[in-house]
């Protein structure tokens, strides 16, 4: 599970010194923001010179699913003090939420779990960062005949294929990613963040005809 | 401090730590509108499709036509991580897929 994410640090860390960006902004997003996809994404769109408010708010709009986790493990952890809650909201992950909700659904009396979810997240933290610098410094020692950029599609193609479970999310891939080419040449980045949007509006459409039959 | 981007960054982060303190340290309350839980299945799919696919289907700046390599190592790496949903063997058949290309073509 902890090794698993180490792929994604690497991309985050790659990425951000294939756009140019200083190794104080691209590990600090690592420690600042501490979402892969959402990096990623927001690296993407810095290097598409995107504006400020398209890229806060493509990076906020992956990152929504976090607020789902956050209503899951709320009334869980609510009769913890703050200085318990406020570390475990910052480390919350897919993989803290996804870990330590499975626990509350069995019968385990459920008195460590803030224990078993910081023993989650503060490793998967330190791996994330060192994998961030680890991208960064590979990425400027190998030649770049290499591609090794090719490392970003390729992480965000690790998360699309599970992402597509039926046939809405499989249209909604489809509007998202066949409009995102045809607009990569929009300025502003605005392709990219309207083509997610209008597969969004796909998906749901055709959800919604398919409920229909 | 003097970089820009670093405004973007302050702002993700403080919103991205606004949607994960929401019921954990600020004890919301609301309920989701059902329209935006729905939506918010699409969400992955349709994100993480706009950002692939550009990175796979890349044009040639002068003749326009397709770069067969990265297309082809992109294709495999898709079937890769569709039958063994593991991360480590999609980049490993995408690099591989994408390096014999250049190395043969």
């Amino acid at each position: 599970m902890l090794a698993a994410v180490t792929p994604f640090g690497v991309a985050a860390g790659l990425a951000g010194l294939e756009v140019g960006l200083s190794p104080e902004i691209t590990l600090g997003m690592s420690v600042v923001i501490f979402a892969g996809a959402s990096q990623l994404a927001a690296i993407q769109l810095i290097d598409a010179n995107a504006a400020a408010p398209i890229i806060v708010i493509t990076a906020l709009l992956i990152n929504l699913r976090m607020l789902m986790y956050s209503a899951h493990l709320g009334p869980h952890f609510a009769n913890l003090p703050l200085r318990w809650r406020g570390p475990m909201a910052y480390l919350l992950t897919d993989q803290a939420y996804a870990l330590t909700i499975s626990r509350f659904m069995v019968d385990d009396p459920p008195a460590y779990n803030h224990w078993f979810y910081m023993g989650v997240g503060a490793p998967l933290w330190v791996i994330w960062q060192l994998a961030t610098a680890f991208g960064f410094w590979a990425g400027a020692a190998v030649p770049a005949s290499w591609e090794l950029g090719f490392f970003v599609p390729l992480i965000f193609l690790a998360l699309l294929v599970p992402a597509i479970r039926n046939r809405p999310s499989f249209v909604a891939a489809a509007v998202a990613g066949s409009l995102s080419v045809a607009g990569r040449n929009l300025p502003a980045g605005l392709g990219l963040t309207s083509a997610a949007l209008a597969g969004i509006v796909a998906g749901m459409l055709a959800e919604q005809w398919w409920s229909d039959d | 401090m003097t970089d820009p981007l670093w405004l973007i960054v302050l702002v993700i982060g403080a919103g991205t730590f606004f949607w994960r303190g929401a019921f954990l340290v600020f004890g919301g309350q609301l309920t989701l509108p059902n329209v935006v839980r729905r939506g918010l299945n699409y969400v992955p799919p349709a994100a993480f499709a706009a950002l692939v696919l550009p990175g796979l289907v890349q044009f040639d700046g002068a003749t326009g036509s397709v770069d067969e390599a990265r297309l082809l190592a992109g294709l495999v790496a898709a079937l890769v991580a569709w039958r063994s949903r593991s991360t480590l063997w999609t980049l490993a058949a995408g690099m591989g897929v994408l390096w014999l290309m250049r190395a043969f073509l």
